[in-house]
């Protein structure tokens, strides 16, 4: 079995901590997610937080904004490494999917959550 | 005047630009004055990610800025344009003079600055950056989001 995969959960404020700590009440303490925050630094030091996060191992970066400084960075940090993936919109459905499923590698775990995410955005029937 | 705001924010294209200052001005289009960005597509197609199909977005160089400021201000929509660092936004001002506002948006904490204000960091040499650039006549404010009111450059730098 290949090495288990690592989730970084990076988003703005304390949003992030807030999501591991909700997958953490519904999925216990194995999960193997570590937040993120934005808050207060550069696009330099960011990424230096994130890469303090994910570590050398294979690993799924969740974000919260397409297009925030978060996912920049992120798309960033990821391009230079074969092992590490950005999905972006994060959600707790998607967050729980990703850690029942880390034994699959970067590619596979990265495409299971998004459609996950995807999957549990929709309108509630009255 | 149809550059509604000139923005120096070291995170670039993000949430607070897109979201909170394209709403709140109704621009129609961005504008990233940066060397290096301008230089990739790669970064350019990041940097498009996240802004809604209706807001043009333009990449240029701090060359072609220059250039491109008059018809930037001539254009029929509102204008967002926008440098990662004083020194960018400084020589953009003295290379343009029609250039009369400009607004500090987030510039964190890096070795040699000092807290100025939540979201504003600066080292005493960007201080006097700012200060040279004001007493040229262009006026400059911090504001992070358009929701709160600007702070004078008197009370961060």
């Amino acid at each position: 079995m290949s090495e288990r995969l690592r989730g970084v959960v990076m988003a703005h404020a304390d949003l992030g901590t807030a999501l591991v700590e909700a997958v953490r009440v519904i999925a216990g303490d194995e999960a193997g997610l570590a937040p993120v925050s934005n808050a207060g630094c550069d696009r330099a030091v960011l990424a230096e937080r994130l890469e303090a996060a994910v570590g050398g191992g294979p690993a799924v970066v969740f974000t919260d904004l397409a297009g925030g400084s978060c996912t920049t960075v992120a798309a960033t940090v990821a391009r230079g490494r074969a092992d590490v993936r950005v999905v972006t919109g994060v959600n707790l459905a998607m967050l729980l999917e990703f850690a029942f499923h880390r034994d699959e590698a970067p590619d596979a775990a990265a495409e299971r959550a998004a459609a996950a995410g995807r999957a549990a955005v929709r309108e509630v029937p009255r | 005047m149809s550059v509604v705001l000139f923005r120096i924010d070291d995170r670039l294209i993000h949430g607070q630009v897109v979201v909170g200052w394209g709403q709140a001005t109704q621009a129609g289009f961005i504008v990233l004055v940066d060397d290096e960005v301008r230089a990739s597509d790669w970064e350019q197609e990041l940097y498009r990610m996240g802004v809604p199909p209706s807001v043009h977005v333009e990449f240029a160089s701090l060359e072609e800025a220059i250039e491109l400021v008059p018809a930037w201000e001539a254009d029929a929509r509102k204008g967002i344009v926008l440098a990662g660092d004083i020194e960018t936004m400084a020589a953009l001002c003295e290379g343009a003079p029609s250039i009369r506002k400009v607004n500090v948006g987030g510039i964190h904490f890096r070795a040699g600055r000092t807290e100025r204000l939540r979201y504003v960091y600066l080292s005493d040499g960007e201080a006097a950056r700012l200060k040279r650039l004001s007493a040229s006549g262009v006026e400059i404010t911090a504001q992070d989001v358009p929701t709160v009111s600007p702070v004078p450059l008197d009370a961060f730098a």
